[in-house]
């Protein structure tokens, strides 16, 4: 028996889906340490204790419930001292967090603020006896290392999409907590929050990215692009470095090794010969297509499905194909 | 101004490379091994700073073995003014045991900002940053994409998924950088010859308790990918059932 501890990533006062990544990862590492509890913390704005309920269908059994006004937008130091405080105060076996921008941010200072170490950006692990033995992407994702983390309790960030959130759903008792920290007292505040289109799926999350290269020659051609997003109306947008490098899109569209690394169900590349810093960003996805002119790029290696050709005569006839298969299914 | 930048000597991961006979680590043959890149991005926002301040001082601070000396220089040669080994046989996994040598290095060195790259890119953790800052107490913004200092304040950008969060800090800090932000510029030959007469000091490093190790290394599985299925638009229809009936995602 081993309780859990999981933190639960609310943004605009709703629950964002690596939040149930986090307490389905908690839940199974209770289950297999002999069915201890999940303690969620869910903090953010007067309110968010109403999704309680939700992280109760994936598997907590106690939901910790942090409202304060400060808290309605992220605050590294507050929640940092207030999940130390808890974590620190309980006897948790593992500490789950998501590899997510903020998650990635605040998970090290929980770490540090407790003097312990982490396993970061993990893609799955396991309980073993006093230690937690996880799969973790290193050297570009060009190899993947197998690494133990021993003591409790263990700190462990996993990657978004790495673990898939299952139902195991139970009546979550709630229990309300004061911030640890003052939000007001900390040092470092948010002024301002800046929508880069947030209508728009985020490429950590689209179960479809449609990504493009080199190959399509001039930004303004990124339309094609877009309109296959569109067409399959899940998908997200992405681009190679070399793209945003040369201004066409903006650097947070960037997947590869320095920008975005994403695993969504399909990959869709286009115009992309492959490099190895582009192939990083996105290997584990979990279907690859490939359209490419050089029937020997690098990319038609890693595709499951590749087509070669003239991409300005492929695209915009996939685009209408998958907008009929959406329609007629 | 006066700013100190942690950075790490890593394979260049543009090679080819294998795992060693060790199952735990990369094959040293035909490795080479630079700057991290983010690390990079982090000695060109110091040196700015310093330069629009019309004055300070850019420390890099480095941990590892004597082999980490060479990319000290190179930091040194795009314009840092001293170098600090902090000397290791080996550069422990454990981010945590590396912060608390980082930590004991930093705290009295009356430095206005600790610079990071957001990540390194071989154990691609992204830890060290935020938890030396923890270990120091002082504020902390990671994965910064834009950065103004101006009358001892900070005001920083960083992007989150869709959206992207403007924060301000008081100095000192601890900050990690984002790709984005700058260029790291080429060591000049001027540069690459006056960082031959810049200081390095070396210190052991006084590394924390180690809890975290490799167990393993491999490389990734084989995707069963490779399979071109036509040429042209006329492919089309086959790549649609097979999303539909092989791949399931249509």
């Amino acid at each position: 028996m081993a309780d859990m501890f999981a933190f639960a990533e609310t943004r605009d006062g709703a629950l964002r889906s690596v939040a149930f990544e986090t307490v389905t990862a908690a839940r199974q590492a209770a289950d297999a340490a002999g069915g201890g509890e999940v303690h969620a913390l869910l903090a953010g704005g007067p309110g968010v204790g109403a999704r309680a309920a939700e992280l109760g269908r994936y598997g907590a059994d106690v939901v910790v419930v942090v409202e304060h006004a400060g808290l309605a937008c992220y605050n590294a130091e507050a929640l940092a001292a207030t999940c130390a405080a808890r974590i620190g105060g309980e006897q948790y076996r593992a500490a789950f967090f998501a590899a997510s921008a903020e998650g990635r941010d605040l998970a090290p200072r929980v770490a540090g603020a407790l003097d312990r170490s982490m396993l970061s950006d993990v893609t799955a692990f396991e309980m073993r006896g006093d230690a937690v033995v996880a799969s973790h992407p290193v050297y570009v994702g060009k190899a993947v290392a197998t690494l133990r983390l021993t003591g409790s309790p263990a700190m462990v960030s996993l990657r978004p999409g790495a673990i898939t959130a299952v139902e195991s759903p139970r009546e979550a008792r709630t229990e309300p907590m004061a911030p640890a920290l003052d939000p007001g007292a900390a040092r470092v505040t948010v002024t301002e929050m800046l929508d880069r289109g947030g209508a728009k799926l985020d490429l950590g999350e689209a179960p479809v990215v449609v990504s493009g290269g080199r190959g399509l020659r001039a930004a303004e051609n990124f339309a094609l692009v877009e309109e296959l997003a569109a067409a399959f109306g899940n998908a997200a947008v992405g681009a190679t470095r070399a793209v945003t490098d040369d201004g066409w899109r903006p650097a947070t569209d960037q997947i590869g090794q320095t920008g975005r690394v994403v695993s969504p169900m399909l990959y869709v590349a286009v115009g992309i010969s492959g490099a190895v810093q582009h192939l990083a960003g996105m290997r584990t996805s979990r279907t690859i297509v490939a359209i490419n002119k050089d029937k020997d790029a690098p990319i038609f290696k890693l595709a499951d499905y590749g087509i070669v050709g003239d991409l300005f005569e492929i695209v915009p006839r996939l685009t209408d194909a998958v907008r009929k298969a959406k329609a007629g299914g | 101004m006066k700013i100190a930048v942690c950075i790490k000597r890593v394979p260049d991961t543009e090679l080819r490379f294998s795992i060693g006979s060790d199952g735990k680590s990369l094959d040293q043959a035909g490795l080479k091994y630079d700057l991290s890149d983010f690390d990079g991005y982090a000695v060109e926002v110091a040196l700015r700073l310093v330069e629009q301040a019309g004055g300070g001082e850019v420390a890099v601070v480095c941990l590892g073995p004597d082999a980490v000396q060479e990319t000290m220089r190179k930091a040194i040669s795009m314009g840092a003014d001293r170098g600090i080994h902090l000397r290791a046989d080996t550069i422990p996994f454990d981010g945590l045991s590396v912060a608390h040598a980082l930590a004991a290095e930093l705290k009295d060195g009356g430095y206005d900002l600790v610079l990071f790259g957001r990540m390194a890119t071989d154990s691609a953790a992204g830890v060290v940053g935020p938890m030396t800052a923890q270990l120091l107490g002082l504020p902390c913004v990671t994965a910064i994409s834009h950065l103004d200092i101006a009358d001892g304040r900070g005001t920083a950008r960083r992007e989150l998924e869709g959206v992207a969060e403007v924060t301000t800090f008081p100095l000192p800090a601890v900050l990690t950088i984002d790709e984005g932000i700058a260029r790291a510029r080429l060591p000049s030959l001027k540069g690459i010859m006056a960082a031959k007469k810049k200081p390095i000091e070396t210190r052991e490093a006084h590394l924390g308790e180690v809890r975290l190790t490799v167990e393993s290394m491999a490389l990734p599985p084989e995707r069963t990918g490779g399979r071109i299925i036509g040429e042209g638009p006329d492919a089309v229809p086959e790549l649609i059932r097979l999303l539909q009936t092989e791949a399931k995602v249509l």
